[in-house]
């Protein structure tokens, strides 16, 4: 039998394979379509440290081969969370618990940590993209001093590993990656929604109410490899791909390019139960290829010489 | 365990330029669908999202739906014939609440008559449809046949009632004692209905639409505003409805 388990940062996980933060509720909701159980982890719905509300409606609006969106973080806060969510996820379910973070101040980043690291969630991943909302979010993961200083504070704090999660809205990716390095992260993911708009011809209104939202979905999709190959060579740290994977071959895909997790998100509005194709893929693809571990692909891409 | 459905199309009309109605075989949905649920559709070619239209009627085997042509999904969701798969997740969502002997009124504008249907079979109520104008009437007979107390209503007045069905429903509600409102169709419709119940005091149910991710109430983008506050201020179309106590919703 091939093997699908992979350690991140010290967390065995049962295959490669976990879901996009934002994209998944807290999991209940699809665990009705597919068990929860089938997936290496779920990442949870972007907390912050109060409960928020989110941005007025429309929130989505479909673009070639993807979606825009603007949620801004709906959520009912992290201690509710660790509360009350958590405690029936790790009881319910036997896969590894992603708890997603995202604050206005260094502060806040500080106590969510301590905070999470109370509960049975398996990483920490601190989000500094969020294109969505008026303060901290993206304006935290553009600037490399910025991201290198929350990191080390916020690491100091926790006692899960930290992954940080970045930005595709910037010049380099890879000056951001180094600084979250040097910071102390254990782990990086990547990456967050594109920054766009869609205007209705007709109104000469933007669709979304908000103005403005992330691209996600196959559109993003060469952007997120790249960058993850990019990143993949700039660092060591261990890498949780996204960005429109849709298939196992997309799975496999962002693996070649160097990620070690690889998380589905927008693909699972079409398709709930996404999952059973996805491991039935890759397990055809290591049968064709006579691959009997998957972590020896991870990183595998052979690049052209110039 | 939930599952989409494959579903096989057995009946298409053109009810009037731009506007199916589909009957599509589907036994496990048919079975549990509720009057104002919906169903989330892969309309396939290039769409990346499902798209979420109401369940108009269900029966022996059978699921119905009718859509207008708006966008790329539903011109190509129109270009399905008999024979063909339909990938259809559903029954989803929060239905109308119905309650044994109430009477009632049911009232519906343009494409949002269908899921109205059952309700017009189903309950003691008086029914009043809008149109804009006569080519648009969509389901007369289909409502007549369902209930002896329909009105027609044309903006124009190019056929029946002359002016807006929510006119025609005022006029009733002077002399007609009701226990409920049951409306479906464009905004500015929903906002009228909501403020007459309001001011008559009668308990009203709205079914609303919104752009929609998943369907299901993971994603949080299908909202709508409610009077709450905090994190239950925006509350999921897909789950918590679509349809909605009429005094819960903020226009």
């Amino acid at each position: 039998m091939a093997n699908l388990k992979v350690n991140y940062c010290g967390v065995e996980f049962k295959n490669p394979i976990v879901t996009a933060s934002g994209t998944f509720g807290f999991g209940y909701e699809y665990n009705e379509y597919a068990p929860l159980d089938e997936y290496g982890g779920i990442a949870s719905k972007g907390l912050t440290r109060r409960p928020r509300g989110g941005n007025k409606p429309p929130r989505i609006a479909e673009t070639p081969s993807g979606i825009l969106n603007s949620v801004g973080l709906q959520n009912p806060g992290v201690e509710v969370f660790a509360e009350y969510i958590m405690p029936g996820l790790s009881e319910q379910f036997d896969t590894n618990v992603i708890a997603n973070m995202s604050g206005n101040t260094i502060e806040e980043y500080v106590e969510m940590a301590e905070i999470l690291s109370e509960t049975d969630a398996a990483i920490i991943e601190m989000n500094i993209s969020c294109p969505n909302v008026k303060h901290g979010g993206m304006a935290f993961g553009t600037d490399a001093a910025v991201v290198e200083k929350l990191t080390a504070e916020v690491k100091k704090h926790s006692q899960k590993p930290l992954v940080v999660k970045l930005s595709p809205n910037v010049t380099s990716i890879t000056e951001i990656a180094r600084a979250a390095e040097a910071g102390g992260a254990d782990g990086l993911s990547l990456i967050n929604t594109l920054f766009g708009m869609r205007i209705d011809i007709n109104t000469r209104r933007p669709i979304l109410a908000n103005n403005t939202g992330g691209l996600s979905g196959p559109a993003v999709r060469p952007v997120a490899i790249r960058m993850v190959n990019e990143v993949y060579r700039a660092v060591k740290l261990p890498i949780i791909g996204m960005g429109g994977a849709v298939s196992g071959a997309d799975v496999i895909e962002f693996m070649l390019a160097g990620a070690r997790l690889v998380a589905l998100g927008t693909g699972l509005f079409a398709k709930p139960d996404l999952i059973f194709d996805v491991k039935r893929d890759i397990l055809a693809y290591m049968e064709r290829f006579k691959i009997d571990d998957i972590n020896s692909i991870v990183g595998a891409v052979e690049l052209n010489q110039a | 365990m939930k599952k989409t459905y494959k579903c096989k199309l057995i009946l298409k009309t053109e009810l009037c330029p731009g506007i199916f109605d589909y009957v599509v075989e589907a036994p496990e949905m048919a079975k549990e669908a509720q009057i104002g649920q919906f169903l989330h559709i892969n309309c396939g070619g290039r769409t990346t999202l499902r798209r979420p239209i109401s369940i108009c009627d269900a029966g022996e085997g059978f699921v119905r739906f009718a859509f207008q042509v708006k966008g790329e999904g539903t011109a190509e969701l129109a270009k399905r014939e008999p024979g063909e798969l339909i990938d259809i997740m559903g029954p989803l969502g929060h239905g109308f609440e119905l309650t044994p002997g109430e009477k009632a009124v049911v009232i519906g504008g343009g494409i949002g008559v269908f899921p109205l249907l059952r309700l017009a079979r189903e309950t003691d109520c008086a029914v009043f449809l809008g149109f804009r104008t006569k080519e648009l009437i969509c389901m007369e007979d289909d409502f007549n046949e369902a209930n002896k107390n329909v009105t027609i209503c044309t903006d124009d007045g190019s056929y029946g009632y002359n002016g807006f069905a929510v006119a025609a429903m005022g006029e009733y509600l002077m002399d007609n004692k009701v226990d409920m409102i049951y409306c479906c169709g464009p905004t500015p419709m929903l906002k009228t209905v909501k403020q007459i119940a309001e001011f008559r005091r009668i308990p009203c149910q709205l079914s609303l639409e919104q752009r929609m991710g998943c369907g299901i109430g993971a994603c949080l983008t299908c909202v709508c505003e409610t009077k709450d506050t905090g994190m239950a201020k925006y509350k999921q179309v897909c789950l918590a409805g679509p349809v909605f106590k009429a005094e819960e919703v903020v226009f």
